[in-house]
Order: C-alpha cells, then sequence, then structure tokens
C-alpha cells in the first residue's frame, strides 16, 4: 500500500523568507579563487562553520559572470543555510553577493581582503562568524507541511539497473509528491537527448514545450561545435559504458524515468534560477554530477534524490543527497555511500510501491535532520558551471 | 529467479541483473511492463547491468529498449549474444 501524503509534516527551520530550510548551516563563501585561504581559515578557527572553497571568479564576464554570482548568491540563499559570511579579494564583487543574499532577510556579512590583507580579514571574519554560529545553535526546527520541501534530482554513474530500478524509484516518489504542492526539479539537458520527444510530450503547455526545445538544442549546438568523435566515453561516460549503458539515447531513456509517469512539466529554468512556484520544474544544465547538483542548491532545492548504478559517491556542502541503488554488486561492494537499497525490484521482491515508499521515508528521515551516507562520509563536492574562458 | 529484465514487451534487448552469468547457462527474463516472464539460453558471458540480444539484429537494425530507439545495429547480434558498444552505436552526435 502506498504510504499515505496527505498532511504529511517534515521538521525543518523556517527562514526569514518564509523558506523552510533542512539544515542550519553557517557557510563562509568565497567571491573567488584567491578568497579561499581566508575562507578556509575562519571555518578552521571557528566551529560549526563551513568554507565552500572553489577555483573561480575573476575575470569572468557575461552570462558566464552572471551565472557565477547566480550560483554564490543562490547557494546564500538556500534554506538549508542559517547564515553567511562572505570573502572576496575587493569590497565591490563581495558587496553584490551580500545584496543579494541580503534580500532573504538572513544575516550575512562580506569582507574584502584588499588593503586589509589575509590576517585581519580572518579576525574581522572570524568574530562575525562566531556570533553567526552561536545565534544558528539556537534556532530549532518546527514542524512544517510536505509543501514547503523543495526536491531535487539528478542521476550519476548510470547503469542499466538505474533505468529500470533506481530511477523509476525516484519517478514514482516524483508522482506521489507532485499532487502535495511539492516543488521538484530535474535537468541533464545532453543526457535526455534520444529522449527529448517524451519530455516535450509532458510540457504543459506550448508555451514551456517550446522553451524545453529551446534549451535542449541551445545544448545540442555545443555538442555539435566541441565534440571530435560521437561522445562515446564522455557521454556515456566510462563507468556509464562500463556498467551496460551502450548510447546515449539508452542512457536518456533511463535517465528519464526519474520523472515518473504522471507528473506534468510545469516551467523551465537557466541554470541556477529558482523556481517561483510548485510543480516539476526542468533546469537546463550539465549532466556533471557536482555541477548538477550545486546547481538545484543554487536554485534553492533543500533535499536531493541522487539514484545511481555503479556508485557515484558525490554529496554536497549544504544539499543532503540521498543515494538510491538497484545494482546488487554496487551494493554489496560500495554499501556505505548508498542510503536507499532497492536491488529488491529487480528480483520482484519489491513493488515500484513498495521502492518509492521506501525512498520517501529516507526523504522525511534526512529532512528531520538524518545525515545522508555523503554527510557521514564528508562529501562536500560545489563545483561551479563555466560556460567559456576568462576575458 | 530473475536474471535479466526487459522493459517492455517490443524490446529487442534485456538486461543481466545478476552477477556471473556464463554462456549456456538458462537464463529467466521478467518482462516488466507485461508482467510475464521467458526464458532464454546465454550465449556469451554477460556482466551484470550488460544487455543480451532477445531477438536476432542484423546490421543496419534499429535496437529497442523502452519501445523506443536506442541505436543502430553495427554488427549482426544473434539471440542470447552480448549487446554493448562493439555491436550497436548511437544514432544521434
Amino acid at each position: 500500500m502506498s504510504r499515505d501524503l496527505n498532511n504529511a509534516t517534515f521538521w525543518g527551520y523556517r527562514r526569514e523568507n518564509g523558506r523552510v530550510g533542512v539544515r542550519n548551516h553557517v557557510i563562509i563563501l568565497p567571491v573567488d579563487d584567491i578568497s579561499n585561504a581566508a575562507a578556509e581559515a575562519v571555518a578552521s578557527a571557528i566551529k560549526g562553520t563551513m568554507a565552500l572553497p572553489h577555483p573561480y571568479g575573476r575575470l569572468q564576464f557575461g552570462a558566464d559572470l552572471d551565472l557565477h554570482f547566480r550560483t554564490l548568491i543562490g547557494t546564500g540563499c538556500n534554506p538549508n543555510v542559517a547564515a553567511v559570511v562572505v570573502i572576496g579579494i575587493e569590497e565591490g564583487w563581495t558587496q553584490k553577493v551580500v545584496d543579494g543574499i541580503a534580500s532573504t532577510g538572513k544575516p550575512v556579512t562580506g569582507f574584502g581582503i584588499e588593503q586589509h590583507g589575509d590576517h585581519d580579514t580572518i579576525m574581522r571574519a572570524s568574530k562575525v562568524a562566531k556570533e553567526y554560529v552561536q545565534w544558528a545553535t539556537e534556532r530549532h526546527r518546527e514542524e512544517a507541511p510536505l509543501r514547503d520541501l523543495w526536491i531535487s534530482t539528478k542521476c550519476g554513474e548510470s547503469d542499466t539497473t538505474s533505468g529500470c530500478g533506481a530511477n523509476p524509484t525516484v519517478g514514482n516518489a516524483f508522482d506521489k509528491l507532485y499532487p502535495h504542492g511539492t516543488t521538484l526539479v530535474f535537468g541533464e539537458t545532453s543526457e535526455l537527448t534520444g529522449g527529448e520527444h517524451l519530455v516535450a510530450a509532458r510540457c504543459r503547455d506550448d508555451e514551456v514545450r517550446e522553451r524545453f526545445m529551446y534549451m535542449f538544442n541551445r545544448y545540442q549546438d555545443l555538442i555539435d561545435r566541441f565534440k571530435t568523435s560521437d561522445l562515446s566515453e564522455s557521454q556515456p561516460t566510462k563507468g556509464n559504458i562500463e556498467g551496460g549503458l551502450s548510447t546515449i539515447e539508452e542512457k536518456a531513456l533511463g535517465n528519464i524515468q526519474k520523472i515518473g509517469k504522471k507528473c506534468v512539466v510545469d516551467g523551465v529554468l537557466d541554470k541556477a534560477e529558482m523556481p517561483t512556484g510548485p510543480g516539476l520544474w526542468f533546469m537546463d544544465s550539465s549532466s556533471a554530477a557536482a555541477e548538477m547538483v550545486t546547481l538545484c542548491a543554487a536554485s534553492g532545492f533543500v533535499v536531493h534524490f541522487f539514484p545511481t548504478g555503479q556508485g557515484n559517491i558525490i554529496g554536497n556542502p549544504i544539499l543532503p543527497v540521498i543515494k538510491l541503488c538497484a545494482n546488487v554488486r554496487t551494493v554489496r561492494t560500495m554499501g556505505e555511500h548508498v542510503d536507499v537499497d532497492v536491488t529488491g525490484l529487480l528480483r520482484k521482491e519489491m513493488s515500484p510501491d513498495d521502492a518509492g515508499d521506501a525512498l520517501l521515508d529516507m526523504m522525511f528521515r534526512t529532512a528531520n535532520g538524518r545525515f545522508t551516507a555523503a554527510e557521514a562520509l564528508g562529501h562536500r563536492e560545489f563545483v561551479l558551471t563555466r560556460l567559456y574562458e576568462s576575458a | 529467479m530473475i536474471h535479466f529484465v526487459v522493459h517492455d514487451d517490443g524490446d529487442s534487448v534485456g538486461v543481466v541483473v545478476v552477477e556471473g552469468v556464463k554462456a549456456g547457462d538458462e537464463l529467466t527474463g521478467w518482462i516488466m511492463d507485461q508482467d510475464r516472464e521467458i526464458t532464454f539460453k546465454a550465449a556469451s558471458d554477460i556482466p551484470i547491468g550488460h544487455k543480451l540480444a532477445i531477438k536476432p539484429l542484423s546490421q543496419g537494425d534499429t535496437v529497442i529498449k523502452y519501445g523506443v530507439d536506442i541505436g543502430r545495429v553495427v554488427a549482426d547480434i544473434g539471440v542470447g549474444e552480448h549487446t554493448h558498444v562493439h555491436n550497436i552505436k548511437t544514432k544521434r552526435w
């Protein structure tokens, strides 16, 4: 029997703007690569904070720079984050990130390193970080309706068991969550190749369909411009091929199982863009796991479903990544990475409904505070998507 | 015991879901959409997650999985044979 989601609730942190988070992080966010050292020093000095180092933020321009800001600001705005200390080499772009995050009403302060040096910056930022941690650790979880949960999905190191086991399990859960006013997202634009017509057919109306096809064709043009082969070993990856996937079409059809059989694609987002209402959204995005999950976090999602076949081990600093797997060999050899074992599906010992319910159970437990495997193992992959070279 | 699964009745391939399948093994397959079982003899050793042909496929044929085109056959494939990048290729890119 399916789990009853009517009146379902979870325990989360309600933020100043009304959004509800399931984690309570205080993050130290560098604006650029050269501010990583100061950010990491602050996180080392002040317990309960976390630095999010990354390699970019200098001399970017145009749409690539817009995406950089959108990703950093979105990360800070995510309701899994209680408060933010921003550190950049200079004060202008630092303030831009601070202002973006401040729109949520959460505590945020920025520090520019120029005219101060690392020592003084680390000292000043540490004082604020300490205040933030003490404030954040006094926030309490409160009961929130299911519709306040924003759930993202992306699969990784897929194999053929993903398409018949783990991905349909996410689809089953999405079909059950959708009618309850939750906000859902999927993406991986290039990885819909061969099944794009199936996604187009699921779009709410012609306007959404046209926008989806625009994003899809934009990515195809990119691949056509730069490819030197049929992309075999890149897409599908070497690991996908090792796992038995032979072509991009086969991989895509497995991938699409994640959006279930009933939910409708209600809207289309650009990378790291925030949804404006409940429903199922498509986000144009890279199919590389860490890039995509980082974009989901920047778009405001608070729990992530990550089906894997061969065993992708990814996590994210602020977004709990729930892994599910239907491959018996992977569960046997890499069990420490798997939160939900759905191998029973392929032995007919578990129905698709049972598997979907098992994932929903883990979703509630994770939302209520249980660490995912990736959190317990310290996987904090924070990977910014770049569109092209720096100026 | 289920050795391989097939998504849809019309598919040309199934997916091995157990470890250690060897040529000559009698395999039971589960057609998921129609909830029906079929049996085949494996014609190759097939690793977990890899596909076997459940219909004879000739060069130039389209391979069907999930009831949809997943690529073209580039070398003839007999029933029960390992079906992968050595004998099928994408039609895209």
